[in-house]
């Protein structure tokens, strides 16, 4: 009997039973359920955020940081030192820069603030990666750990050939290689001696006038004269792109359209020249015509596409290229923004990366500078790449600026390049910045042309014309790259 | 010597914690007590090595002696506690005792890096709790009557939450506390746990809707109390605890979602009433715009969690005092940064063990009035420390309430202790009035006494 009711009991409560604690297994789950995404949040947060959060004024990890690890050194490409942390008997540290002004804007300072590779690479430069046992030997001898160390993708001969071309000028110059995105050399003038930071402070602070702490090749913006046909040439191309050969112009030193003239550079008259020609030898007055002959609207997205208007894809700070593209535009302003005056600005970092996205193929290879984080025993704790690809045109389009950039070498404005050891090609720019036509001259280009290794981009400051100025200080940079 | 113990024993509190939460719920494939015995032992002396290896550390990282006293004090009352409790009521839940011990211990590691004198007084208060609480199985056995008397429940909570919404001083722009003799004491940690026996004595009278209504108008009163007294995570902590205790009571998903969404309206109207819930929020959305005014704490706290990395920054080698008020409501991030996102991963895992073992004695309750008191505590106790731990994360908006056990404060640390025995005192009476265990793993249990009367 009683089993029987064993029996029948335990049955009644096995049916019972789901029913009977559902809601408290429902809020279980809840719990649980909440509990596994909050830790799954927690993990993620920290560790995606760690970067940023480190760098932050208010986070007081620098501070500990700072007083376990000695700041780690700036490398060169080939291991030369661009920056270093010295020691003094007294345990005062003292951040050195051994090449004093040379790399001052790019590798920037770690005094008075923040610039630079020193600001953007902080994080790293104050962890210490040193293997366990040499940072016990550390602590046991009360001594620092040694800094992670960052690696550079710079070319000390090259930015040496570049600060020297560029001698007394200010302005700026740039060289990438545009398959990789590797900066190789980025210097800009007037520069400063980042050793001297704490001593001439203030006197920078007071001098707004030269700007000597900007980095003009990022942070600078000019009016890009007729470098700015590239992207002209460019969109007439991409609307024309089996016609465009059969374009044909006659240049009598000017053109007028509606009552508003173009003049070419110092009048010259450049005959009847077809599209190549025309780009060749720069002439004002045939781009003025093919600017009055390109649809707007298509060109307003090209430069979309050409990221003007944009923030750079740059791991350091850069000033947005403008140009004003806008329905109704008059005549005017449609021949002198295909010119490359008007009201168009450019960084030179911004003109080296079109310049490579032609070299390349049309694909924009994202430029970089910070390489690697090697510990003190040159141990790669993180690898840096480029940042990504954008194509900015089409394969063919890249194709057809190349063989117009070569064309510029060989019969236009920049055959001061002609007779080297490596075939260059690029487009030369004297962009007027005011009413007393005084202009900076400007080269963008890429060597060799058949394949390109390298792309340089030059302004100078007041100088004159591109093909005079800038062509001769692209070549000293070419040269120190190929090895002449 | 010194530098390799600091270096590497961060790294052995992070395996003996992991090791110990693996313990917390590996209790749970087993059914019977008798056959967690062994998780139960490993979990004592995992729990021993971690104390000793943090206070190891603090002795080495500060040089000083006194540390090793307060250390033996504090070992010797943790061990006190699991013996007494072993040959007082040798029928009480394991696992809940051992992981309110972790829990408290880590709490007071935390403490005596922030503060001795503050850490010494903690100790004290828990000592005095523990005591006290350690009575309630025994006061639960005593009186059976505590399930009648809902209304006299309803009445002293509303009085002592009205009491200190008027009289009240004002600590940190909520009205949260008495003082009484030099002591501040916070009622509201109590009235929580009257709170809950409000509900269940309510309810296992009946559940019908009248009866319902009744508990909803309680509880409502309570709720509002504590949102004109600005306590904003303590009306939250109560209206879940309603919603989820109702809902079990009743079994009806109808009041479940009726109080979500009458939850998530009531937050909406708050936040468009008052100002210091959209501060709040704020806070939450974007800490680094108003990081020089609301947006601080939470701004330092984030940072803390992030400098800590898997194994932490060691015990006084990172910056957590740097957040406001660390010891009490971010207590959490201090223990991410110095001890490692491991051992705070561990923390929230053994809070969920405890939890989940409320929930399991819940289950296991066929006195309605225990069964749902003690589902209640586990929701209170849980909800909390969800609502802290996210709050000190960004998960969710800071409400200001503190971690049960761990972090400083004595209303707190003696509230959840009682809470803890109170459920141990439940469970030992389930045990004691002679279970059976119909066959093996996983079947139900029935009561002698029952038996005997069916037969």
């Amino acid at each position: 009997m009683s089993e029987k009711l064993e029996k029948e009991k335990s049955e009644i409560q096995k049916k019972k039973k789901p029913n009977k604690n559902k809601e408290i297994f429902l809020v279980i789950y809840i719990f649980v359920f909440l509990f596994l995404g909050m830790m799954g949040y927690i993990c993620v947060y920290a560790y995606e955020n760690k970067e940023t959060m480190m760098n932050n004024s208010y986070n007081a990890g620098q501070q500990i940081l700072a007083a376990q690890n000695r700041r780690g050194s700036i490398l060169a490409r080939d291991g030369e030192i661009l920056a270093e942390t010295i020691i003094s008997a007294d345990g005062s540290e003292k951040r050195k820069y051994p090449y004093d002004s040379l790399f001052s804007h790019v590798i920037g300072y770690s005094t008075k603030g923040k610039t630079g590779l020193e600001k953007k690479m902080n994080y790293y430069l104050i962890q210490s990666n040193a293997p366990i046992a040499e940072k016990m030997e550390n602590s046991a001898a009360d001594q620092k750990n040694p800094g992670d160390n960052v690696r550079t993708t710079l070319n000390v001969a090259m930015q040496e050939a570049a600060n020297k071309a560029l001698g007394i000028y200010e302005g700026a110059i740039i060289a990438t290689n545009p398959k990789t995105g590797e900066i190789l050399c980025m210097v800009s003038k007037p520069d400063y001696n980042p050793n001297e930071i704490p001593d001439i402070w203030e006197e920078l602070l007071k001098d707004d006038e030269s700007g000597v702490l900007v980095n003009r090749v990022t942070q600078g913006l000019y009016p890009p004269g007729s470098t700015f046909k590239i992207i002209t040439a460019l969109e007439y191309i991409h609307e024309n792109l089996s016609a465009y050969t059969n374009y044909s112009f006659t240049c009598n030193g000017s053109i007028r359209i509606d009552g508003s003239k173009i003049q070419c550079y110092h009048g010259i008259k450049h005959g009847k020249v077809d599209f190549t020609q025309s780009f060749a030898k720069s002439c004002n007055a045939s781009f003025a015509n093919i600017g009055t002959k390109i649809g707007w609207n298509s060109f307003s997205s090209t430069l979309d596409t050409l990221l003007f208007g944009k923030t750079l894809p740059y791991e350091l700070e850069s000033a947005v290229s403008t140009v004003k593209v806008k329905a109704g535009m008059t005549t005017q302003e449609q021949m002198q923004t295909a010119i490359g005056q008007g009201e168009t600005l450019v960084s030179p970092l911004h003109m080296n990366m079109i310049t490579c996205a032609i070299a390349n193929g049309g694909v924009l290879q994202m430029p970089y500078v910070a390489a690697q984080v090697e510990n003190g025993n040159g141990i790669v704790v993180k690898r840096f790449s480029s940042p990504g690809k954008t194509k900015l045109m089409s394969e063919q389009e890249a194709e057809i600026l190349r063989g117009l950039m070569r064309e510029v070498v060989e019969t236009g404005t920049g055959t001061r390049l002609l007779e080297q050891s490596y075939t260059a090609a690029g487009k030369t720019g004297s962009a007027e910045y005011n009413s007393a036509r005084d202009s900076h001259a400007w080269f963008t280009g890429f060597a060799p042309a058949e394949d390109p290794e390298i792309c340089v981009t030059v302004i100078i400051e007041g100088a004159g014309s591109g093909g005079d100025y800038a062509v001769p200080m692209a070549r000293r940079v070419f040269d120190a790259y190929f090895g002449n | 010597m010194e530098q390799y113990i600091t270096a590497l024993s961060k790294y052995f509190i992070a395996i003996f914690m992991a090791l110990y939460t693996y313990e917390s719920f590996s209790v749970f494939r087993f059914r019977e007590e008798k056959q967690r015995r062994g998780i139960y032992a490993r979990q004592v002396i995992l729990l021993i090595f971690v104390h000793f290896t943090c206070f190891l550390t603090i002795c080495v990282q500060t040089g000083d002696l006194q540390y090793l006293f307060f250390y033996a004090f504090q070992q010797l009352a943790v061990f006190a506690i699991i013996v007494l409790c072993e040959l007082i009521y040798p029928t009480i839940n394991k696992l809940l005792l051992n992981n309110m011990c972790m829990l408290l211990v880590i709490g007071l590691v935390m403490l005596t890096r922030f503060n001795i004198a503050l850490a010494v007084r903690q100790f004290v208060i828990m000592l005095v709790s523990v005591v006290l609480a350690m009575c309630i199985p025994y006061l639960i056995r005593r009186f059976p009557k505590i399930k009648n008397i809902s209304w006299v429940y309803a009445l002293l909570g509303i009085l002592l939450l009205g009491a200190v919404w008027l009289l009240g001083a004002v600590t940190y722009g909520s009205k949260l506390s008495y003082s009484l003799f030099g002591v501040s004491f916070q009622p509201s940690e109590f009235v929580k746990i009257i709170f809950v026996f409000f509900i269940a004595s309510a309810f296992c009278k009946s559940t019908g809707l009248l009866q319902t209504a009744y508990v909803t108008a309680v509880a409502g009163v309570h709720v509002l109390i504590l949102a004109a007294s600005r306590d904003l995570g303590g009306a939250l902590i109560f209206f879940i605890a309603y919603v989820l205790m109702v809902f079990l009571a009743t079994g009806n998903f109808w009041y479940l979602l009726l109080g979500i969404v009458g939850g998530s309206s009531a937050s909406m109207a708050a936040y468009r009433l008052f100002r210091h819930v959209q501060d709040r929020v704020q806070a939450w959305k974007d800490p680094w715009s108003v990081i020089d005014g609301d947006g601080y704490q939470v701004a330092q706290s984030l940072f803390s969690l992030s400098r800590g990395g898997l194994f932490g920054l060691g015990l006084f080698r990172g910056a957590p005092d740097d957040i406001p008020k660390v010891e009490r409501d971010f207590i959490f991030s201090a223990v991410a940064e110095e001890m490692g996102l491991i051992v705070a991963l561990c923390v929230i895992m053994v809070a969920l063990s405890c939890f989940i073992m409320f929930m399991n004695i819940s289950m296991q309750m066929r006195d309605p009035f225990y069964r749902l008191a003690a589902f209640g505590i586990g929701v209170i106790y849980i909800f909390q420390v969800f609502l802290t731990i996210g709050g000190d994360t960004k998960f969710i908006p800071l409400t200001g309430v503190t971690l049960p056990l761990v972090s400083y404060g004595g209303s707190s640390v003696m509230a959840t202790l009682v809470m803890f025995f109170i459920v141990e005192g439940f469970y030992r009476n389930r045990q004691d009035e002679g279970v059976v265990y119909v066959g093996k793993v996983g079947k139900r249990k029935v009561r002698n006494t029952e038996k005997e009367k069916t037969e």
